[in-house]
């Protein structure tokens, strides 16, 4: 077995926030200890609500951030402290792609100027390299050079979201980090950019982390899913098996949420309560107070995430104590 | 069975001489939930925010938008204002922008409660508990000293259906609601959206470019493109078998939970209104467009019991979904604008 390309391994990251102008700051701890693994030319899928840290887990995959405590290793090396030479020469082998285009991108420059940028920062290749490296790049993403020459506001929110996609591919990365691709996108247009990103990801032999609220452009884009509450990995499996067959209850939440046109209304787990607030953890499992089958243990003990069958984990008390009890999803 | 609640006849609506909508019949009987669907741009909200006057006056709009017997576009000011969150109301995607900040709960459900059901004092306090507890917010006579920054997004959200509901309106449209919302939120909204729609026999229009969120809460579904309704039909007809090319591209381009199949993504892109395509405006983008598409834009035609198509070759496609067929090169004459 080859080693991982991404590996994370117990990360915490807590933020300070401050209650008021003058208030005390507090800890708030996005990421709270979790470990993951990302294979070259495999795309592992990030769900959660807002508040999960689904974010910020991307953020310290590309070593934008630095954890707290853990490491990450790309390619079996640690990840370098932040802003170092060495930090910068690994920025060219892991690439993030943004969900709003327009944000990524400057409004006063060509797009094809933009997306050679990185290759000037690296230093890569001498200029009439370069023009041919952002042509070939334009081309992988399905544009034509006439687009190359036009600003972001003259093309289409698919066709910003190419040319964030181009300029993230331009240094030739081993790990791309997508965070919220196209949820902007109309659902046209989407399925433009989900499917550019299986072609690229299976041509290039890619490691993509994707993380997205929805879970049916998961399902179809990632061999594996982690499903994140308040910081936590709270199930993790093949894309089939957790979403065929969640066993958390906030999996299963989650997966009969998602609205399914065809299906007429099917009898829902409808979660009372409000999304998760980092800054307010509840003890206990961080899901106990809106999970429908919650125990009074689950208020007091934090669950460990146990594996529940091959390569297939999930933090639950009712799961790992009682294998399949209780648990059926509808 | 009596006439329809609301009844929307021959609107256009144009900015600046570009058509945003062009040419939209609707008729929405009492309790009936119709979903609207389609891309940015597709004139989905446009229409509705024509309906109740609530385009700047640059807008020019036409046609006639009846409520019961009133023409809602020709009605005084004062009339307009009155029916407006009294007999219909709206929400919209960001209730965090659409309550104001300064502002506690109290005094904006009272401003509603006031003005469309003429109460004050304490039984404003009374009716707006009541509201609060019915869009199921807990705590609602604490909830009613707070102001919209101290709630989460879902409950303010609920807040804005609260404040809709003040007037007991006969019809809510709903732009957006949950777009903005998690999804463990979103379902909880759309449940409350549904049952207050049991309760009260109000009828509900969702605007929404989520099929699936559409197709699991109207009854029938109306798909808009370019400014025009392109197919309406009954939910489940028109996710089980869609009869225009459009309708079947935005259903195949939509992942699904189950296995994962290639997508069928639509090429291209909508239209620039101030350049329409000849004929069908969707045609430079079908799979489908045939010559007879280019001679003018394909009339919206009740081509069997509940269902509306616009396209000129309806009757003769046998369209299959998930089918990767490419657009069709037809011969085009320069348009001139």
């Amino acid at each position: 077995m080859t080693a991982p390309l991404l590996s994370l391994d117990n990360v915490t990251r807590t933020y300070m926030s401050r209650k008021g102008l003058f208030g005390t700051p507090v800890g708030v701890q996005a990421v709270a200890g979790v470990s993951l693994e990302v294979r070259a030319g495999e795309t592992l899928g990030i769900v959660g609500e807002s508040g999960s840290g689904k974010s910020t887990m991307g953020r310290m995959a590309l070593g934008l951030e630095a954890p707290d405590t853990g490491r990450v290793a790309l390619g079996g090396a640690l990840m370098p402290a932040l802003g170092t030479a060495d930090w910068r020469a690994l920025r060219k082998r892991a690439q993030m792609v943004f969900q709003d285009p327009l944000g990524a991108l400057d409004r006063r420059v060509p797009v094809a100027r933009q997306i050679a940028e990185p290759l000037e920062i690296h230093g890569i290749g001498s200029p009439t390299e370069r023009e041919d490296r952002v042509r070939q790049a334009l081309e992988l993403t399905g544009l034509s050079e006439d687009h190359g020459r036009r600003f972001p506001h003259e093309l289409s929110g698919g066709q910003r979201q190419r040319v964030v996609i181009a300029r993230a591919l331009i240094t030739d990365p081993e790990l791309l980090v997508c965070d919220e691709p196209v949820s902007a996108l109309d659902v046209s247009i989407q399925a433009q950019v989900v499917n550019l990103l299986i072609d690229l990801q299976a041509e290039r032999g890619l490691g993509m982390i994707f993380i997205s609220h929805d879970l049916r452009v998961v399902r179809q884009i990632s061999q594996r899913v982690a499903v994140m509450y308040l910081g936590h990995i709270v199930e993790e499996g093949t894309a089939e098996e957790v979403l065929r067959d969640p066993q958390h209850p906030y999996t299963q939440a989650l997966v009969s949420a998602a609205p399914t046109p065809g299906a007429q209304r099917r009898q829902r787990v409808i979660l009372t309560g409000e999304p998760p607030n980092p800054a307010a953890r509840p003890t206990g499992c961080a899901f106990h107070p809106r999970c429908p089958v919650a125990q009074d243990r689950c208020r007091w003990e934090t669950p460990a995430l146990s594996q529940i069958g091959p390569g297939r984990s999930a933090a639950c008390h009712l799961i790992t104590d009682t294998p399949s009890a209780g648990m059926a999803a509808e | 069975m009596a006439g329809p609640l609301i009844k929307i006849e021959g609107l256009r609506v144009a900015f600046d001489g570009a058509p945003a909508v062009r040419g939209v019949d609707f008729a929405i009987h009492r309790g009936e939930a119709l979903g609207i669907v389609g891309e940015s741009g597709s004139g989905k909200s446009v229409t509705w925010l024509a309906a109740l006057r609530l385009l700047p006056e640059k807008a020019v709009v036409e046609g006639r938008v009846s409520l019961d017997d009133e023409n809602l576009l020709e009605v005084p000011v004062e009339r307009m204002e009155h029916l407006r969150g009294g007999r219909v109301a709206m929400i919209f995607q960001d209730p965090a922008s659409a309550l104001n900040p300064v502002l506690t709960i109290r005094r904006q459900l009272g401003e509603a409660l006031a003005l469309h059901r003429g109460l004050s004092g304490r039984s404003i306090d009374a009716e707006a508990k009541r509201l609060l507890d019915l869009v199921g917010i807990p705590d609602a006579a604490g909830r009613l000293k707070s102001y919209p920054h101290e709630m989460s997004g879902g409950q303010n959200q609920r807040v804005m259906i609260a404040m809709a509901l003040a007037g007991n309106p006969d019809l809510l449209i709903a732009d957006e609601p949950t777009t903005a919302l998690d999804v463990t939120i979103q379902a909880q909204i759309l449940d409350l959206l549904q049952l207050v729609r049991r309760e009260t026999n109000m009828a509900l229009v969702l605007i929404s470019h989520d099929l699936g969120v559409v197709a699991e809460n109207c009854d029938r579904v109306a798909v808009m493109y370019a400014g025009r309704v392109i197919e309406e039909a009954p939910a489940r007809d028109l996710f089980d078998a869609p009869r225009h090319p459009y309708a079947c591209g935005l259903i195949d381009a939509l992942p699904t939970l189950d296995a994962p199949r290639r997508l069928v993504a639509i090429p291209g892109v909508v239209p620039d209104p101030r350049r329409m395509p000849q004929g069908c405006a969707f045609s430079p983008r079908c799979a489908h467009a045939a010559p007879a598409c280019l001679g003018g834009v394909p009339e919206l035609r009740r081509l069997e019991p509940g269902r509306r198509i616009a396209c000129a070759r309806a009757g003769e496609l046998d369209l299959q979904p998930a089918a990767v067929v490419p657009p069709v090169e037809i011969a085009r004459p320069e348009v001139t604008a």
